[in-house]
């Protein structure tokens, strides 16, 4: 495009012109119109996000101290859809198979029970649960940033990690096991956001201004009370469950975890999904969106209770993950545009592909797992600064 | 089409400091009345009364005979839109986004603007002028331009009473008058419009009718030739002032020349 538009203007303008003639000329040829548009092809964008974001989950399953094909992955993956196909015993559903995976077939015997196991027990939960906490994080938090009008915001702007950190800190306190652990932490963290709303119904003024002070207020009570059961926990076994936790991880992910955060997740990103271009009028604020016939209280509402109900699954299973959720929607802006249409959707994709591979890196970096919280920001804060460069000097 | 105040009252929390104190006015199509008054009189408050965004009002607003109190917002952005100041906005988006949220009631409450909503944003657009920054970001135009495209989103919301917040703040020459030029099509084409400005000679060049609010009361109402005098300027703004008649063509202003006290330019 921009190579298009300079050879053409340099054939009308002399040769040694000055360049800001050229610019002109450049810019008085083109007849708007509203079917020629002059943006990006975010089509073709979102289709190689989607593609990294495939080739990532594939290439996840070969990644790991079991050392695995990247094709014995995919055959065993496949294998149990071919099993169903034929158990099924449809004549023509049987014949699609046999030719589709016919070359399956013949391969069929590579792997062992050993492999079968790691591949669905293991790696399988853990990567599906990269996806959906990532993708939960990062559209919570475009969502926060969006509503509250300012892109410094992150998905526990109203507590929502501090209060699952406290109720996870209280299970394992208590010695419960790892199923009530999440569940402490999704009540924590639900308690908390609920507070905080709550707090700030009450104030009076500016409503989004009230709920980031009554989130600082929420969180800095359940932080504090996380640390007072760090102080009283038993030193030797509890007090490093406590802190792992808090650094998250995902290395204990089950199939039970990715069931119960999954249909949370999926159940909370319809509304903000669906909501997506509203949530463009919401970044307006309060007074600019009610005069175009937003009902900004009710609207509000589903963002908070959606962002809350995703992010506090997400820690729950996770532990407090930073950073994906405050720089993930900043990558979609400079990828995407500003508009939510395109930002709820990329956060989606591009946030479950980023928390994968840095879960990737997590896995393999070190002979000990490294924690998930740590590596998100060794990997995401040099690339946000690079990319923060590229943006300053192209605008 | 019609919007009546009667004796409006408001004060901020439970102070007794009434903002607004018994102001009373109406308009109809085609007016383009000019609020004038010195900074914090209660303009802005009386807009956020009448866009409903402030209900706890003593006195009487209706819309079309409508007490708005029993409208909810999306009632009322039918027939009052709202344009602000224009400044500098959190999120880039691109012009067209800008103007295509004015569309908000028309779009499904789960849906996405379709071609057909683009295409009314679009010829919004050209309608102002500004058809040629569709795709540029409403962060990287100049003032004059995200006034226009304010006002483009305001006219697809199909609203005829237009409510402008000081629509030529930091605007340099040549837009305020580009952008009052637009304004005073409107009118004439039957919007309702009510501005707030700061410069009087605004008020003759452009409106039909002028409102002089000082410490929350009107204390004038008329055509701006009426009502605005060296006296009320003087009292209001503390400015000794000249109004000159002036023709030029077939065209007869009035002009407001401040005499800075007869000293005149320093030689």
């Amino acid at each position: 495009m921009a190579d298009a538009e300079l050879t053409g203007s340099s054939l009308t303008a002399p040769a040694g012109a000055p360049s800001e003639t050229r610019l002109q000329t450049a810019g008085a040829a083109s007849t708007p119109s509203v079917s020629d548009r002059d943006l990006p092809d975010y089509r073709l964008r979102f289709i190689l996000l989607i593609l990294a974001a495939v080739s990532c989950v594939i290439a996840s399953f070969a990644v790991g101290r079991f050392s695995l094909d990247v094709s014995d992955a995919v055959l065993i993956l496949l294998s149990p859809a071919f099993y169903f196909g034929v158990s099924l015993d449809i004549p023509v559903l049987n014949d699609i198979l046999y030719i589709l995976l016919s070359p399956l077939i013949s391969v069929a015997e590579t792997w062992d029970d050993a492999m079968y196991s790691v591949v669905f027990n293991i790696r399988l939960p853990r990567i599906l649960a990269a996806l959906l906490v990532g993708a939960a994080l990062s559209t919570a938090g475009a969502a926060y940033q969006g509503m509250f009008q300012n892109p410094l915001v992150s998905p526990d702007i109203l507590g929502a990690s501090a209060g699952a950190g406290f109720g996870a800190a209280l299970a394992i306190y208590c010695y419960l096991g790892t199923g009530a652990i999440t569940l402490f932490a999704f009540a924590g963290g639900l308690v908390a956001v609920g507070t905080a709303y709550a707090v700030s119904r009450l104030t009076r003024g500016n409503p989004t201004l009230g709920m980031v002070l009554a989130g600082i207020l929420v969180a800095s009570l359940f932080s504090a009370s996380t640390s007072y059961i760090k102080l009283v926990a038993d030193t030797n076994d509890q007090l490093p469950a406590i802190t792992y936790w808090l650094m998250g991880s995902l290395a204990g992910a089950t199939m039970e975890d990715v069931y119960f955060a999954g249909v949370v997740i999926v159940i909370g990103l319809i509304p903000l999904y669906l909501f997506r271009w509203r949530m463009n009028v919401l970044t307006l604020g309060e007074d600019e969106a009610k005069s175009m016939g937003i009902n900004t209280h009710l609207l509000r509402l589903i963002v908070i209770l959606c962002a809350t109900l995703v992010t506090a699954v997400a820690v729950s299973i996770s532990g407090i993950i930073g950073w994906v959720g405050l720089v993930i929607p900043h990558f979609c802006r400079m990828i995407f545009g500003y508009d939510y249409r395109r930002i709820i959707p990329a956060a989606i994709v591009m946030g479950g592909g980023f928390l994968l591979l840095v879960d990737n890196f997590a896995r393999t970096i070190a002979t000990t797992e490294v924690p998930l919280g740590i590596l998100t920001a060794f990997v995401g804060a040099p690339i946000f600064a690079y990319l923060l460069m590229m943006g300053g000097k192209r605008s | 089409m019609s919007l009546e105040i009667s004796h409006l009252s408001f004060a901020y929390g439970r102070r007794t400091r009434l903002v607004l104190d018994d102001v009373s006015f109406s308009v109809k199509e085609g007016d383009l009345l000019a609020v004038l008054g010195p900074n914090g009189v209660g303009k802005s408050t009386m807009f956020r009364c009448i866009l409903g965004f402030l209900r706890n009002y003593r006195g009487n607003i209706r819309l079309n005979g409508l007490d708005i109190k029993t409208l909810d917002h999306k009632e009322i952005a039918k027939h009052v839109a709202y344009i602000p100041q224009s400044t500098h906005p959190v999120f880039n988006y691109t012009v067209l986004d800008v103007v295509l949220m004015g569309l908000t009631n028309q779009v499904r409450l789960l849906g996405t603007p379709n071609r057909s909503h683009i295409d009314e944003a679009y010829a919004a657009m050209e309608n102002l002028g500004i058809a040629h920054l569709r795709d540029a970001g409403y962060g990287e135009i100049s003032g004059g331009e995200r006034q226009l495209a304010l006002i483009a989103r305001a006219l697809v919301q199909k609203a005829k009473i237009l409510i402008m917040d000081e629509p030529t703040a930091n605007l340099d020459y040549g837009n305020q008058f580009r952008v009052m030029c637009r304004i005073s099509d409107l009118a004439r084409d039957g919007y309702i419009i009510i501005l707030s400005t700061h410069n009087p000679d605004h008020a003759f060049l452009y409106a039909n009718r002028t409102l002089m609010i000082y410490g929350g009361r009107v204390i004038a109402e008329g055509t701006p030739e009426d009502v605005l005098d060296a006296g009320l300027i003087k009292d209001v703004y503390g400015v000794d002032v000249h109004i000159e008649d002036y023709e030029y063509g077939s065209r007869r202003h009035k002009l407001c020349i401040p005499i800075d006290g007869g000293v005149g330019k320093h030689e």
